[in-house]
């Protein structure tokens, strides 16, 4: 019952459609509409979440109590800071690109909400369910690189700049040895299908078999999500702010809730790829699978904050020589062997 | 198509978050390399040696505090000390020993903010918020002892304002002892961290000549390798009665200016521990005129500061207020060689270079 809450009432909202017979074309239609609103609003829904549980985690860490008071247990409390920046003056630098300005902050939701169209959030549970869907997901991500450079280089301020150039030379780089990293798995599967990966993982998941990709992986989410300790971009005690230096009001805002947003996306992913995805662990099935993929996610977004709240920040020559010199090496070395160890045992 | 390169000039501060206040370095940059570094001090000047020339004796303690606001106990401490010897008067010795006590407290307290900000400047703002938590059972203690946190204008010319309060001693050492836990948990927390060892170990280095030749002083020219510490070379107050080392890196980089000052710590408790265990009883004001009236005469005395020596010289008229005050200022000296030591290092390293050397603004520009 639990399991199937959601596909069920969209499988009565389909048939709904043919009772009142509405043309099969609209009716289609209609459904994606609803599914990609349904991605927008988790989305939404959890950036705002995981700004305050990030606030509660790091207060946690760091021995204070966090936000208490606005709504119950401080719930309320980002809701209403967003509330408060949309009703913000949006103030453009005189000698900004104003255009590209503008655009930046529209644009930075893009990548996530449309890599989440994929994700299968439980058992027959993707909005899309595409076959190439980790080459997908690579292509998108990496198109967040150039937006967040627009804001770097259009705000025409000198952190801003230095933020910019740092966040192209830093996600170019983490994106070898985070794509390298995920070979390991699909040689293992032979699918980029995401359900595909998930089914694979039914006796055991894949970071038992490819532990150093897991490690390289989660070490290059980190950098592709900008946080600590690689979180260069926006240095906060280096450059001010980086590429969001000049950014007021609601753009700030986007830019902020997009940073969520992508957290959530690689935890998704590695989920996906490391952890079994939706499936439950020692067949505890009694719980739905979209609650066990919720759960994981969360604890790796959990991982990730732990992680930020507690190491200092890299340099940036450190940076790039840890990417190329340690990570990709290291992940190449490890399609070899898994590439080697299919053909000694799977063949 | 040719490529042009050229360098750029960044300002950097007196805005910023890791200017520590409001220091300014207008530097030029190729790239994320520093080329040349122009330090700009003086956004936090507010005339204080000018100011106590129109001052009675007593009323210059105040303004004392507001020099190294966050150790204003040693700020108090070396300028009662110039009057005093001006004046030749002998402090008793509970005074000497309270002194010490919140003396070492206080050096603790500015320890605990240049460790914990060295490590939210390289982006660990946890640190931050470990050191500030023990600092704050510190700034408690002095407003027991005085009403007042962080402006303490506790000391007097002849002893102190007043005795410790009941329940002092037993809270201090209940403290001490918490304390020495968490240097260990700074240990694990910062100074063990690889990568604030990546990003500290060999940075901004500074030679032992150089450092002497620029007059520095304090954890500055200890990381050098110099043992200079006035409480040893040249003892003033009662220190010769204590028993403690004096802490020696030789590296000169920024982990050494940063671990020495966390060894620097523990030599402290070590200290204030043997001072609460001696306490002698008596008064803590010495017999002192009631209009403080020096001589005409000029002094000059020096105290170890937590920053280094803090210098303080008086020229006296012989009427109830100073003709000239000075401040030997170590923050300030110590930043001499600043635009020479970021030369050549990535912005990300002046940021933890700056740190390193631990400036106050409110010593600085004074």
């Amino acid at each position: 019952m639990l399991e199937n809450i959601f596909v069920s009432s969209l499988n009565w909202l389909k048939n709904l459609m043919a009772a009142v017979e509405l043309p099969a074309p609209l009716a289609d239609m209609l459904i994606l509409v609803i599914k990609l609103a349904a991605i927008l609003g988790f989305i939404l829904i959890n950036a705002l979440w995981l700004v305050y549980m990030e606030r509660k985690v790091s207060a946690f860490i760091q021995g204070r109590i966090g936000p208490n008071r606005v709504g119950p247990f401080g719930l309320l409390q980002t809701t209403m800071d967003v509330l408060k920046l949309i009703s913000k003056e949006i103030i453009i630098p005189a000698a900004a690109d104003k255009k590209l300005f503008l655009l930046a902050p529209l644009m930075i939701f893009v990548p996530p909400l449309a890599i989440f169209a994929i994700v299968p959030f439980g058992k027959g549970m993707a909005a899309i369910d595409l076959n190439l869907g980790v080459y997908y997901f690579v292509a998108m991500a990496s198109l967040s690189t150039v937006i967040i450079w627009m804001a770097g280089w259009s705000s025409n301020n000198k952190y801003a700049l230095l933020g910019g150039m740092r966040v192209v030379a830093q996600m170019v780089s983490y994106e070898m040895p985070l794509i390298l990293s995920m070979i390991g798995v699909i040689i293992l599967t032979g699918t980029l299908n995401m359900n595909g990966i998930i089914q694979a993982q039914e006796k055991v998941w894949f970071i038992f078999l490819q532990p150093v990709a897991a490690t390289i992986y989660l070490i290059a989410a980190l950098a592709e999500t900008n946080r600590t300790p690689f979180d260069l971009v926006e240095g906060e005690s280096e450059i001010i702010s980086g590429p969001f230096t000049e950014y007021s009001g609601m753009g700030f805002a986007f830019f902020f809730l997009a940073e969520y947003a992508n957290v959530l996306l690689v935890s998704v992913m590695a989920t996906t790829l490391f952890f079994g995805g939706w499936l439950a662990p020692f067949g505890w099935t009694f719980l739905p699978s979209w609650f066990w993929f919720i759960f994981k996610v969360y604890i790796m977004v959990f991982i990730f904050m732990w992680v930020r709240w507690t190491f200092p920040r890299i340099r940036v020559d450190q940076l790039m020589g840890f990417a190329w010199k340690v990570l990709v090496p290291l992940a190449i070395a490890n399609i070899f062997l898994t590439g080697l160890g299919k053909y000694l045992f799977l063949s | 198509m040719a490529v042009r390169q050229e360098e750029f000039v960044l300002n950097m501060g007196p805005q910023h978050p890791s200017t520590h206040g409001v220091f300014r370095i207008v530097l030029t940059l190729d790239g994320e390399t520093v080329v040349k570094a122009d330090p700009v001090p003086g956004y936090l000047h507010r005339g204080i040696e000018k100011l106590a020339e129109a001052r009675t004796y007593t009323q210059v303690i105040p303004y004392t505090d507001r020099l190294d606001y966050l150790a204003s106990m040693l700020m108090n401490w070396g300028y009662v000390q110039a009057v005093e010897k001006l004046m030749g008067i002998e402090v008793p010795l509970r005074a000497e020993y309270i002194r010490v006590i919140v003396g070492e407290l206080a050096r603790i307290a500015s320890h605990l903010v240049a460790t914990g900000a060295m490590a939210s400047d390289l982006g660990g703002l946890t640190g931050f918020l470990y050191t500030f938590r023990d600092r704050e059972e510190i700034l408690d203690l002095f407003e027991m002892v005085c009403g007042s946190r962080l402006t303490a204008s506790y000391m007097r010319i002849g002893g102190v304002a007043k005795d410790l309060p009941e329940g002092f001693v037993p809270k201090a050492k209940e403290f001490l002892k918490k304390f020495t836990l968490s240097l260990a948990e700074y240990n694990g927390l910062i100074t063990g961290n690889e990568i604030f060892q990546r990003r500290t170990k060999n940075v901004g280095i500074l030679s032992a000549e150089k450092a002497v030749d620029m007059s520095l002083s304090g954890p500055v020219l200890r990381a050098s390798g110099v043992g200079h510490d006035l409480r040893k070379v040249r003892p003033y107050s009662i220190y010769p009665q204590f028993e403690f080392e004096v802490p020696l890196r030789t590296n000169g980089d920024c982990f050494d200016r940063y671990y020495l000052r966390v060894l620097e710590m523990a030599e402290s408790v070590k200290i204030i521990e043997q001072a609460l265990a001696s306490l002698p009883e008596g008064p803590v004001m010495a017999k002192i005129p009631r209009i403080i009236k020096p001589p005409a005469g000029e002094v000059y005395t020096e105290i170890e500061s937590s920053k280094g020596i803090m210098g303080v010289y008086i020229v006296s008229d012989g009427s109830p207020k100073p003709y000239r005050v000075h401040f030997r200022r170590p923050s300030f000296i110590n930043l001499g060689y600043l635009a020479e030591m970021v030369r050549g290092w990535k912005v990300a390293d002046v940021v933890a270079i700056l740190g390193s050397l631990d400036i106050v603004l409110g010593e600085v520009d004074c």
